[in-house]
């Protein structure tokens, strides 16, 4: 483990050499950008793969180092090795190796192919040292070096005008979030004068040290931007503009699972409060976004709100349960849901570039390789038993019930699994059952094998990711030291009849639903019409924040243009006026003055040069004349 | 009954102030060159009256004087012509007014 951790940078620092490789290729050099990002991220899945190995007991290696002085004190950062970390860094690189190759068939066509690969490249070195930072400050680097890939990944086709608005609505909305963060981090260095995570003893994760509440929820604040939990979540779905596999790779490895690890990593300064909140938050996220997904058409965007959703799940788990208990939904949800993506991508793919599910059907037998892996990730995101999203749903749950303070974050958690298991039910319905819809259903065609490999992959470990974690097997939660799943059996009876009934439910209705009308639709046109505008958020903030900000931008643009444009205006005059007045006091009485004496100089001049006129014979008589004058002077002056 | 001294005097001073009135008004090179002639004959008048009426009039000292001079003068007009002949070739007058090529 200690000789590991000299390796340990080898992780971040290979993509990020390749994304710094790529930005120089020029654009026809396709396949050697392509070939540099996965080379550099499958040598970080070996390293990852080898440092998970040498976490497998336990223990934890740190390497500091020194980043700059300044008067007595100096800035550390350092990396840092142990199981939280170790496990997330494996997922990341294993499910980002997967997504790049996956890529390698999706952006075939696209003549930005470099320049995808390159961001692809620098969003996973971001993510990675996110996760290895032993350091708040290294991480909040990474963190927003991971924003700052994501901006460019969403707004990556910036010549649709929705995707560069949709890029420019993620970057912000999260760096509200990150203000909170910055914040929070900056009370944290001034209470415990360090922002090492693990320094032998003294640092802010050790010793028993716990922050204020307030240093809690700011820090929270950064997750909930991240993460898209209530109220930041808005940009998530419209992250959905991006090509398909950055979809993939924002809601599965890279971007939304760093607010939930922010949360595991400084989980020991979490105080009992702040965990309240954490839980409230996530427990209603969990329903709000589930309910939203219900009542969506565009295949990306059902899966953003579930994303929405399941992280809520999560931070739910961190709050009742521990580290292992969100951690785990994170691990398990990080294959499925880019199984989902990447199956989302392949139907896209494969129906000429259709997004309305409304629009397919029918593709059970077109493409049976997605259809047949959608399936599975299906499942497992709903719940099914055995599937990998059952262990963790259910680990979740059980902490939820045992939660002390309040059961109805157990609630909220049983009816968002009956959503989620409703619409993912609708979904594949529309999709994949019944006619197909339009002639882009109808002629639809199975993806090439570079991209069906990643899915029976991720389809692999959908359905077996969760025995790690069972609790007849709690490998998970004993390598995490945290909570060991119960097992109750009205609890997970409850859930699993619940999954069961919202899946015959959903296939009975949307089974024998015309393709124009929602049943749901005619039977609650108002909760239908809510829920398809997504209870109106995005609308109440352009009514509120935006239209505030955008009042006070006219404000400031007319203080700038009336107020300070004045003032420089009226600086700009009077300099100019000072200058025609230099410029009329130069002319009249400076030049006039030199002019005066030069032309004396000059007359006087041309006076002289009279006399030298060229004529010999006038020098001769003057001379003549003062030898004359010469000798009556002296014959006067003789005398 | 000799002519006394200050007669050649006066008539060598006439002889210079003709020469010397003819180079400074005449236009033309050749008669300025004549103008000067006539002053270095003044002088040399000035030169035989001055041996004669010396101390040491038998060593004939004015005399080689004034043949030396006279050889001199000849070389001068000659050296003075052709310059006037180079001067003519060169500008097509021989007129000293025209010839102010050196004026401020």
């Amino acid at each position: 483990m200690e000789s590991m951790i000299k390796f340990l940078w080898l992780i971040p620092a290979s993509p990020l050499l390749a994304a710094g490789v790529c930005a120089l290729l020029a654009r026809r050099q396709r396949r050697l950008s392509a070939g540099l990002a996965i080379g550099a991220i499958s040598i970080s899945f070996v390293v990852s793969c080898a440092a998970f190995l040498t976490t497998l007991h336990g223990g934890r290696a740190i390497r500091n180092f020194r980043w700059f002085d300044y008067g007595t004190t100096s800035v550390q950062l350092g990396f840092v090795l142990d199981p939280l970390g170790a496990i997330m860094a494996v997922m990341v690189t294993g499910i980002s190796l997967l997504i790049f190759i996956y890529s390698l068939g999706y952006m075939a066509k696209d003549e930005n192919f470099t320049r995808f690969f390159c961001f692809l490249a620098l969003f996973a070195a971001a993510m990675l040292g996110l996760i290895l930072a032993n350091s708040l400050l290294l991480f909040f680097i990474c963190w927003e070096l991971v924003g700052l890939a994501s901006y460019l990944l969403i707004g990556f086709w910036f010549q649709k005008p929705s995707a560069a608005a949709a890029a420019k609505k993620a970057f912000i909305v999260t760096r509200i979030g990150d203000l909170g963060f910055l914040v929070g981090m900056l009370f944290l260095y001034a209470s415990k004068g360090t922002l090492l995570f693990y320094d032998g003893g003294s640092g802010c994760l050790e010793g028993g040290f716990v922050a204020s509440t307030l240093i809690c929820l700011l820090i929270f604040c950064g997750a909930v931007g991240k993460s898209g939990q209530l109220p930041l979540h808005v940009w998530l779905p419209d992250a959905m503009e991006g090509p398909t596999p950055v979809s993939a790779l924002i809601h599965a490895a890279t971007m939304v699972a760093a607010g939930v690890f922010l949360i595991a990593r400084v989980y020991p300064l979490m105080t009992p409060e702040s965990l309240q909140v954490v839980t409230w938050v996530g427990a209603l996220t969990a329903v709000f976004a589930a309910s939203i997904a219900v009542a969506q058409n565009d295949i990306k965007r059902i899966l953003a709100y579930s994303t929405v959703s399941q992280l809520g799940y999560m931070m739910m788990g961190l709050g009742v349960g521990g580290v292992s208990v969100g951690m785990f939904h994170l691990l398990t949800h990080a294959g499925f849901k880019a199984l989902l993506f990447l199956g989302a991508g392949s139907v896209i793919h494969g129906c000429h570039k259709e997004q309305n599910i409304a629009n397919m059907g029918g593709l059970r037998k077109r493409m049976p390789v997605t259809f047949a892996t959608y399936a599975v990730g299906m499942m497992a995101l709903c719940g099914v038993p055995l599937f990998s999203g059952f262990w963790s749903k259910d680990a979740i749950l059980d902490a939820a019930h045992d939660w002390r303070i309040s059961q109805v974050p157990f609630y909220f958690g049983l009816f968002g699994a009956f959503l989620t298991a409703f619409y993912m039910t609708r979904q594949m319905c529309a999709i994949f059952f019944g006619k197909p819809a339009t002639g882009g259903a109808e002629h639809a065609h199975e993806s090439p094998f570079v991209m069906t490999f990643p899915l029976m992959i991720l389809a692999g470990v959908a359905a077996v990711a969760g025995f790690f974690g069972t609790p007849i097997w709690p490998w998970f939660q004993t390598y995490l030291s945290g909570r060991k799943a119960g097992f109750d059996w009205p609890i997970v009876l409850l859930s699993t009849a619940l999954v069961i009934a919202a899946i015959v439910l959903s296939g009975w209705i949307y089974s024998r639903a015309s393709r124009e009308n929602d049943p749901l639709e005619t039977a609650q046109p108002a909760l239908f019409a809510l829920l398809r505008r997504k209870f109106f958020v995005d609308e109440l903030y352009d009514a509120t924040i935006v239209r505030l900000t955008a009042a006070f931008a006219m404000f400031a643009d007319w203080l700038d243009r009336v107020v300070l444009g004045g003032l420089v205006r009226a600086m700009c005059w009077l300099t100019l006026a000072l200058g025609r007045l230099d410029r009329n006091v130069d002319e009249s009485v400076v030049n006039g003055g030199f002019d005066v004496g030069t032309e004396t100089v000059r007359g006087s001049g041309k006076w002289v040069s009279r006399w030298q006129n060229g004529q010999v014979q006038r020098y001769l008589r003057m001379i003549g004349l003062a030898f004359c004058g010469l000798l009556l002077l002296l014959l006067w002056g003789s005398r | 009954m000799t002519t006394p001294l200050a007669h050649y005097l006066i008539l060598a001073a006439l002889l210079f102030s003709i020469g010397l009135a003819g180079a400074l008004t005449r236009r033309n090179a050749i008669l300025v060159l004549l103008g000067i002639e006539l002053m270095l004959n003044a002088a040399n008048l000035n030169f035989i009256a001055f041996w004669r009426f010396g101390p040491h009039p038998e060593k004939l000292t004015g005399l080689m004087f004034v043949l030396f001079s006279i050889a001199i003068g000849a070389a001068e007009a000659a050296i003075g012509l052709a310059l006037v002949i180079a001067i003519y070739r060169h500008r097509r007058t021989a007129q000293l007014d025209r010839l102010d090529s050196l004026k401020g």
